[in-house]
């Protein structure tokens, strides 16, 4: 059918996707977390230990990596409800940088070398049903009071407040989902690469997960994504590159920020009245 | 020992100071932080190195030039990643700055190779007694050179008029520009101060540890969000004093720690203020 090596991409692009979708999600009630490498990464030890140490099948330990990962997200989450921006991601960041050190310092789960032999479970039907499933939820979460109460969060907390939403409720729901969401990617990860370390989970990830939304857009759920498949291709695409290849990344988001800060992805890219009002002529006509 | 231990953090601490003097100064006047600011203290030290190996300079010429060009480098950055940007969103310019950061790394790594590399000057390493400290003349020099410039910094904030339109553009970039100060060329102005003295630091770090590498720069800068954040983002006390006391937490913990955990230390404090008193130990607190 496809080979091996198409298959390995796309099972990337999928696991990027989630975990776009997973930052994407806590970018949505207002936070912005740079250092959601670590959720994955204990949702990858979490279930790397669970299935090598312990042998628990497969759909449990992704589970409990999953449940890992919110459990930190709550943990974290909730004491840093009233840091604003800038400094929410700093928080964030110097999160994931303690959790790494702290990881390599502990022989029990591996130390700097990191996990082994890590059985190879997941497949693209496990990354993609279960990307399926999120995007689906994300449909219907838009219009729905989840969703709306998110946006209005985002949008002006204290308005949203005064309306009675309880932003720390669905402030600290965002970022536990959005940890629980990295967590359950992050053992899918695992499962995949079979070897794990803590350098996997360091900030240049977190970084890495930050530029799919930036790049995508947080204007609609689908924009994440976008830019998790065109990102996770660019490596592909630009090997040729070889050591400049991360001149050419860096660069490229200057460029992005100069060009089209949003993101490629707006809320009205994909109806058709946006792109209608092109064509129409009476519209073309009245145009200066 | 813990004599010595103090007297190599009050060295270490002094870089941190520049360092972080740097960051308050832009997020003072702009209420953003300039990422790429580790990769400027990187450039300093290859620029000082490039004088010394080819243009024969003597270390104090160096000293200047990779000034001169960490400033030049700081001003570009904010023609190119903060004044498009300046009301498009809290977000770009940092976006802007990490891609910055990125770039400037690995083109670092590619022309200078990823290994460590030393100043090939070695200041004498005689060694002074003042009673139960033991000091050597590179640390001399060092604390000479970080203390005089903060002093001349402080200074120049205070007293001359172009100091004090700095502190007025940092209080409101709106009225001060209401009030006739080039708001503009003062941006411009604070981000070359800022990044030479970036520049500064990573020479005297490079010759306190006695190695330069492309990716000095990252922890650096990471580090001098930490001290920021502990003293207090745009306050200039803070950031010197947050300087020192890191230099100090740090060299403490690898002697009597475990080495390995000295990065998470910085961090843990800076997680710990942010969650008590996340205007730091000298903000203001926001109304």
């Amino acid at each position: 059918m496809i080979d091996a090596y198409t298959s390995q991409v796309l099972t990337f692009i999928g696991i990027n996707s989630i975990l776009a979708l997973s930052l994407y999600i806590t970018a949505l009630a207002g936070q912005l977390s740079v250092g959601h490498a670590a959720f994955m990464g204990i949702g990858a030890y979490t279930s790397a230990l669970l299935m090598t140490r312990l042998g628990w099948p497969f759909f449990l330990t992704t589970a409990c990596g999953a449940l890992m990962g919110g459990v930190f997200g709550f943990c974290i989450g909730l004491p840093t409800l009233r840091l604003k921006d800038l400094y929410l991601a700093i928080a964030t960041l110097a999160f994931n940088i303690i959790w790494v050190v702290m990881l390599m310092n502990i022989e029990a789960f591996g130390g700097a070398l990191g996990i082994f032999n890590v059985p190879k479970v997941t497949n693209n039907w496990t990354v993609y049903i279960s990307l399926g499933i999120l995007l689906l939820f994300f449909h219907r979460m838009q219009d729905s009071r989840l969703g709306r109460a998110f946006r209005s969060i985002q949008e002006d907390e204290p308005a949203a407040r005064a309306m009675g939403v309880n932003a720390v409720y669905y402030k600290v729901y965002a970022f536990t989902l959005g940890a629980f969401l990295a967590g359950y990617a992050g053992a899918l990860y695992a499962h995949f690469v079979t070897f794990i370390s803590p350098h996997d989970f360091e900030v240049d990830r977190s970084i890495e997960i930050l530029l799919f939304v930036v790049l995508g857009g947080a204007q609609a759920f689908i924009g994440p994504v976008i830019g998790a498949v065109l990102l996770t291709l660019a490596p592909e695409v630009l090997r040729f590159l070889a050591e400049y290849r991360l001149l050419v990344y860096g660069l490229m988001f200057v460029v992005i920020m100069l060009l089209r800060h949003e993101g490629l992805i707006e809320e009205d890219t994909f109806s058709w009245k946006r792109w209608s009002r092109t064509f129409r002529r009476e519209d073309r006509a009245a145009a200066p | 020992m813990l004599a010595q231990q103090l007297v190599n953090g009050l060295t270490l601490g002094s870089t941190y100071a520049l360092v972080a003097l740097g960051f308050t100064l832009v997020f003072g006047i702009l209420g953003m932080i300039n990422f790429a600011h580790g990769e400027i203290f990187m450039l300093g030290a290859y620029i000082a190195l490039l004088l010394v190996t080819m243009g024969g300079f003597s270390i104090f010429w160096a000293l200047i030039g990779g000034m001169v060009g960490a400033a030049l480098l700081g001003m570009i950055i904010e023609r190119v990643s903060f004044r498009p940007l300046r009301n498009v969103s809290i977000l770009a310019p940092l976006i802007s700055t990490i891609g910055l950061s990125i770039f400037l790394r690995s083109l670092a790594q590619i022309i200078f190779g990823a290994e460590s590399t030393r100043f090939p000057v070695s200041i004498k390493t005689e060694f002074f007694q003042l009673g139960p400290f033991q000091i050597s003349l590179l640390q001399i020099v060092i604390l000479a050179i970080s203390f005089g410039l903060m002093a001349i910094f402080q200074a120049f904030i205070k007293k001359t008029k172009i100091g004090k339109a700095m502190r007025a553009t940092s209080e409101s970039l709106y009225t001060a520009g209401l009030l006739g100060i080039p708001v503009d060329r003062i941006i411009l102005l604070s981000f070359a101060v800022a990044s030479a003295l970036g520049g500064v630091a990573g020479i005297l770090l490079g010759l306190n540890f006695n190695a330069i590498s492309p990716l000095m720069g990252k922890m650096v800068g990471l580090k001098g969000l930490t001290i920021i954040i502990l003293g207090g983002m745009g306050n200039i006390t803070g950031a010197m004093v947050g300087g020192l006391f890191l230099g100090f937490v740090e060299v403490l913990s690898v002697g009597y720690l475990t080495s390995s955990y000295r990065d998470a230390v910085a961090f843990a404090l800076m997680f710990l203020v942010l969650l008590i008193r996340p205007t730091g130990l000298f903000g203001r607190v926001v109304r």
